[in-house]
This record gives C-alpha cells, sequence and structure tokens, in this order.
C-alpha cells in the first residue's frame, strides 16, 4: 500500500479529478495549503510598501491506494496537473504501512477502496 | 423666477446619495459572484469607475449629456459645470438647484459603466479596463443619455418613456456587456458552465444595497418630493418583490429547490424591469412587470446563454438588457395618465402606438450602443490589449493586477 501526496495548481484540481475517476480511484482528499517552489511566490503591496517572496495557494492530494494502482494514479495525475510551467507542483509517493476502515474494523487493502 | 423647493432638493440630494451606494452594492454583488482570486478585481474595477466617472462628469460629460447641442449629443457650453449653478434649471427640474440635479444624473453615470463590469469579469487587464470605461461613458453614454432625456433629445422627442434610465441605464449597459462578452472571449477553462460562487453572503448584501439604492435611483427620478415619488417608491418595491419571488419559485418548480442566489438575481431583475415604469405604471402593472420578468430573464439566462456559449460572466447582459428591454416593453403596455399626467397612456390603456414607439427607442439604443461599443472595444484592444495573460488569468487579477490579496489562509 501506498499514500500519493500531491500538490498541484488549484485551478487544475477539476481535471485532476476527472482523471482520477476515469483510472478508478475515486476516494481522495483535499486541503488547500500554501507554498512555494523555486519561483519565491509572488510580490504583495500594503499601502505602498512590497513585500516580496509571499506563499501561493496550492491544493494538497493525499490517495491511499493498493499497489496495482499507484502508476495509474500518478500518470493521472500527471496527466491533469501538467500545463508545462513552473508551478505545476510534485507528487510524493510514500509506503503505508497500516490502513483501517472505521465503519467496519476492516484492515489492510481491502479497506483502501 | 424658479423658487428652490426645500423638500424637493433634500430628496434629490437623499436620493443622489442612495444611487451613489448602489456602485459599492454593484461590487459586493459581482465581488461574491467571482472566484476568490478575482474579488479585488471586482471591487476596484467598480470604485474606479466611482472616482474617474464623477471627475469625468463635471469636467465634461454632464454637459455632453444634458448640456445644449443638437438632437444626438450636447455640447460643452457647461463643460467644468460653467453655468450649472445652484439655480433651477426649470427645463429639467424647476424647485431644486441645477447642481442637484446634476449630481443626482452623475450617480447615474458612474452606475451604467460599472454594471458592463460582469460581462468581463475575471479576465480584463486593469490599464484597459480604464480607457474603454472613459471612452464609452463618454461615447455611448452622454449621447444615449442625450437623446433619451435632453432637451431636443432625438429619442425624447419621439414620445418614449423612461422614468428613472431602463434605455439610458440597462438596454444601454447590457447591450455593451453582450459587445464586450463577444469580443473579449471566454475564460480559460469555462465550459457553458459558471464558475463557483466564492461569496453568495456578499451578493445578497450587494443585492440588498442594490433594492436600497434603488429607491433613490427611481423615486429620486420624480426629481420632486411628491405622490409621483411615492408611486415610485411603492412600483419599485412591488416589481422586485414580486421578480425575487417570482425566480425562487421558477427553480422550485424546474429544478426542484428554490436557491438564495435566484432570489437575489430575480430581485435585481425586477429593479431593472420597474426602471423605465416606476413613475407611469400603478401597482397591478408593477406586479406583472416583476413576476415575469424573472421568466425572461431565467430564459435568456439558464437556456440562451448555454445554447449560444458566450461567456457573459455574471449575466450582465441576461439581466439588465433583457430585464431593461421587458421594462421598456411593459412601459408600452401598463403606462396610464391616471399615474402621472406628464406621461402617457399604454396598450391596455387604449394607446397602442406608445408600445412602437418604445420599441423604436430600444431599438435605437440597442443599435447605437452595439455599433459604438464594438468600435471602441477594438480600438483599445488594438493599441493596449484588453485581455490579461493567461497565466495572470489563473493566478487571478488581485495578484497580477493590483499586487494584493483578499483572504488570507495563515493568519
Amino acid at each position: 500500500m501506498k499514500l500519493i501526496i500531491a500538490i498541484i495548481q488549484p485551478h487544475r484540481l477539476e481535471e485532476v479529478k476527472k482523471e482520477l475517476y476515469s483510472v478508478d480511484v475515486n476516494l481522495i482528499t483535499v486541503t488547500e495549503v500554501l507554498g512555494h517552489g523555486r519561483q519565491k511566490g509572488v510580490d504583495e503591496f500594503y499601502r505602498g510598501s512590497k513585500e516580496s517572496g509571499n506563499l501561493l495557494r496550492k491544493i494538497q492530494l493525499e490517495i491511499a491506494v493498493n499497489e496495482n494502482f499507484v502508476e495509474p494514479t500518478i500518470k493521472a495525475i500527471i496527466k491533469g496537473a501538467r500545463t508545462g510551467k513552473i508551478g505545476d507542483g510534485k507528487i510524493f509517493v510514500l509506503d503505508l504501512p497500516r490502513c483501517i476502515r472505521i465503519r467496519t474494523g476492516d484492515e489492510g487493502p481491502q479497506a483502501i477502496g | 423666477m424658479d423658487q428652490i423647493n426645500s423638500g424637493d432638493t433634500a430628496w434629490v440630494l437623499v436620493s443622489s446619495a442612495l444611487v451613489m451606494l448602489m456602485t459599492p452594492g454593484l461590487a459586493f454583488f459581482y465581488g461574491g459572484m467571482v472566484r476568490r482570486k478575482n474579488i479585488l478585481g471586482v471591487l476596484m474595477q467598480c470604485f474606479t469607475i466611482l472616482c474617474i466617472i464623477s471627475l469625468q462628469w463635471v469636467l465634461f460629460g454632464y454637459s455632453l449629456s444634458f448640456g445644449p447641442g443638437n438632437p444626438f449629443i450636447g455640447g460643452l457650453d457647461w463643460a467644468g459645470l460653467k453655468g450649472v449653478g445652484l439655480e433651477p434649471y426649470a427645463d429639467y427640474s424647476a424647485t431644486i438647484p441645477h447642481q442637484a440635479f446634476m449630481i443626482f444624473q452623475a450617480m447615474f453615470a458612474v452606475i451604467t459603466p460599472a454594471l458592463i463590469i460582469g460581462a468581463f469579469a475575471e479576465r480584463m487587464k486593469f490599464s484597459s479596463f480604464i480607457v474603454f470605461s472613459l471612452l464609452w461613458a463618454t461615447f455611448v453614454y452622454a449621447p444615449i443619455c442625450h437623446m433619451v432625456w435632453g432637451v431636443g433629445g432625438w429619442v425624447r422627442s419621439m414620445g418614449a418613456l423612461d422614468f428613472a434610465g431602463g434605455t439610458v441605464v440597462h438596454i444601454n449597459a447590457g447591450i455593451a456587456a453582450l459587445v464586450t462578452a463577444l469580443f473579449i472571449g471566454k475564460r480559460v477553462g469555462y465550459e457553458n458552465k459558471s464558475f463557483p460562487i466564492h461569496n453568495l453572503p456578499f451578493t445578497v448584501l450587494g443585492a440588498a444595497l442594490l433594492w436600497f439604492g434603488w429607491f433613490g435611483f427611481n423615486a429620486g427620478s420624480a426629481l420632486a418630493a411628491n405622490g409621483l415619488a411615492a408611486n415610485a417608491f411603492v412600483t419599485t418595491n412591488t416589481a422586485t418583490a414580486a421578480a425575487g419571488l417570482s425566480w425562487a419559485l421558477l427553480e422550485w418548480k424546474l429544478s426542484g429547490k428554490p436557491t438564495m442566489f435566484g432570489m437575489a438575481t430575480g430581485a435585481v431583475a425586477g429593479l431593472v424591469a420597474i426602471t423605465p415604469a416606476a413613475g407611469f405604471v400603478n401597482v397591478c402593472g408593477a406586479i406583472i412587470i416583476g413576476l415575469l420578468v424573472s421568466v425572461f430573464c431565467f430564459i435568456a439566462v439558464g437556456i440562451l446563454k448555454p445554447k449560444f456559449g458566450y461567456d457573459d460572466s455574471l449575466d450582465a447582459f441576461g439581466v439588465h438588457c433583457v430585464g431593461g428591454a421587458w421594462g421598456a416593453i411593459a412601459t408600452g403596455l401598463f403606462a396610464t395618465k391616471s399615474v402621472n399626467s406628464a406621461g402617457a397612456d399604454g396598450f391596455f390603456y387604449g394607446n397602442p402606438a406608445q408600445l412602437i414607439i418604445q420599441l423604436k427607442a430600444v431599438a435605437v439604443t440597442v443599435i447605437y450602443t452595439f455599433v459604438v461599443t464594438a468600435i471602441i472595444f477594438k480600438v483599445v484592444d488594438m493599441i493596449m490589449g484588453m485581455r490579461v495573460t493567461s497565466e495572470d488569468e489563473v493566478m487571478g487579477l488581485d495578484l497580477t493586477q493590483h499586487h494584493e490579496r483578499a483572504y488570507t489562509i495563515l493568519e
């Protein structure tokens, strides 16, 4: 089992969701996050004084999947999120030692889907 | 010598302040509807128009609109308010200072270009927006205003009835909205369904402020504290109530649930529709005008827009042009001299000719505004570019045009 964390541009969320549904990944958690990569955010002004390096809004997805879904999920996220410009985001894949479904107490691969 | 009436003057000055409040009200009405990255862009555009047109109006806008001239436009005799003093000017209003009439009209000149913002919201470059709005106020608003309301104006001489600006304000802005929406193109990612509203309570607050301010707009247009003002006040409130209810009922019937957004939209459509009629119809006419305007606007916004695929982002055309046109036509149907002896009887009161005159007034406004707005848009687009880059559009107007953001996540 893996936990896939993806940081994407907010305006690509609908596309990414569509791509994920098309590979039968239907369970995701979405969080609004702030961050910046190499492009160092964006400048803002406060009554004339410049404040640089502010953080940009991003969307973070968390998706727990079984092994056979890992590659399709990654491909779907890339397909939905890529614009080719700086700031498209990152995908992190982590090992997931345990997963429990609260309603039934199921554990392991069958608790994921 | 004309005598200044203190009651009339007080009412017109208060009405001017009420109409002024409509532009910030509109800013919140529109601002709530856009995505959160663009709300400051919308508020800023409305506020900018309030500042710029206020100046344009006293410098030359009022003179071009109401000053002595030919049937199509006023001249520059009153530029810089030369000769526009504290004595009444009887051709427009015999009992209030000329400057009170001028500042009342200034607020109309402000809100009209602000209405167009709804069509091109979320994608126009700020610098081009300023130039476009200033040119539009000068070459579209001023001539239409002069033709409909100015002494010797062409449409006014036809006998067209427009109590508070159905043609001058709403059809005018609504057609300009259609032109700009068509020319600037769809927003990135728009596929015939609107983007989610980011703050519906703001939109409802804006609609409420519009309703409140509209009493100044319509009842103030009597230009006196008299029975006609009371009639306009009552018809305005009645038509708006009927329209808000009617939109919600339509939704309930057609899509299962009445919505807050629908009711607020219906109320604004009702305000638009009663505007030309407020001082010519009685309360029965107002109820019919209100009930039906929601049906027409509902069709325009919910059926025509998706069918033709233009991105009139916040339905400036669908509500203001369609509602305004219905109001102008309805004035020709329901007007009665028993309300306003200076007006005329409409179709249902034995004078079908009035309906034809109303249709002509609508046609003149639609054609003139369509053509001249298109020319202004193309010229500004060629010289400065109307639209922000797609990168800036994606990041939002707040950050890219103004280096500010409305909401923080941390702190």
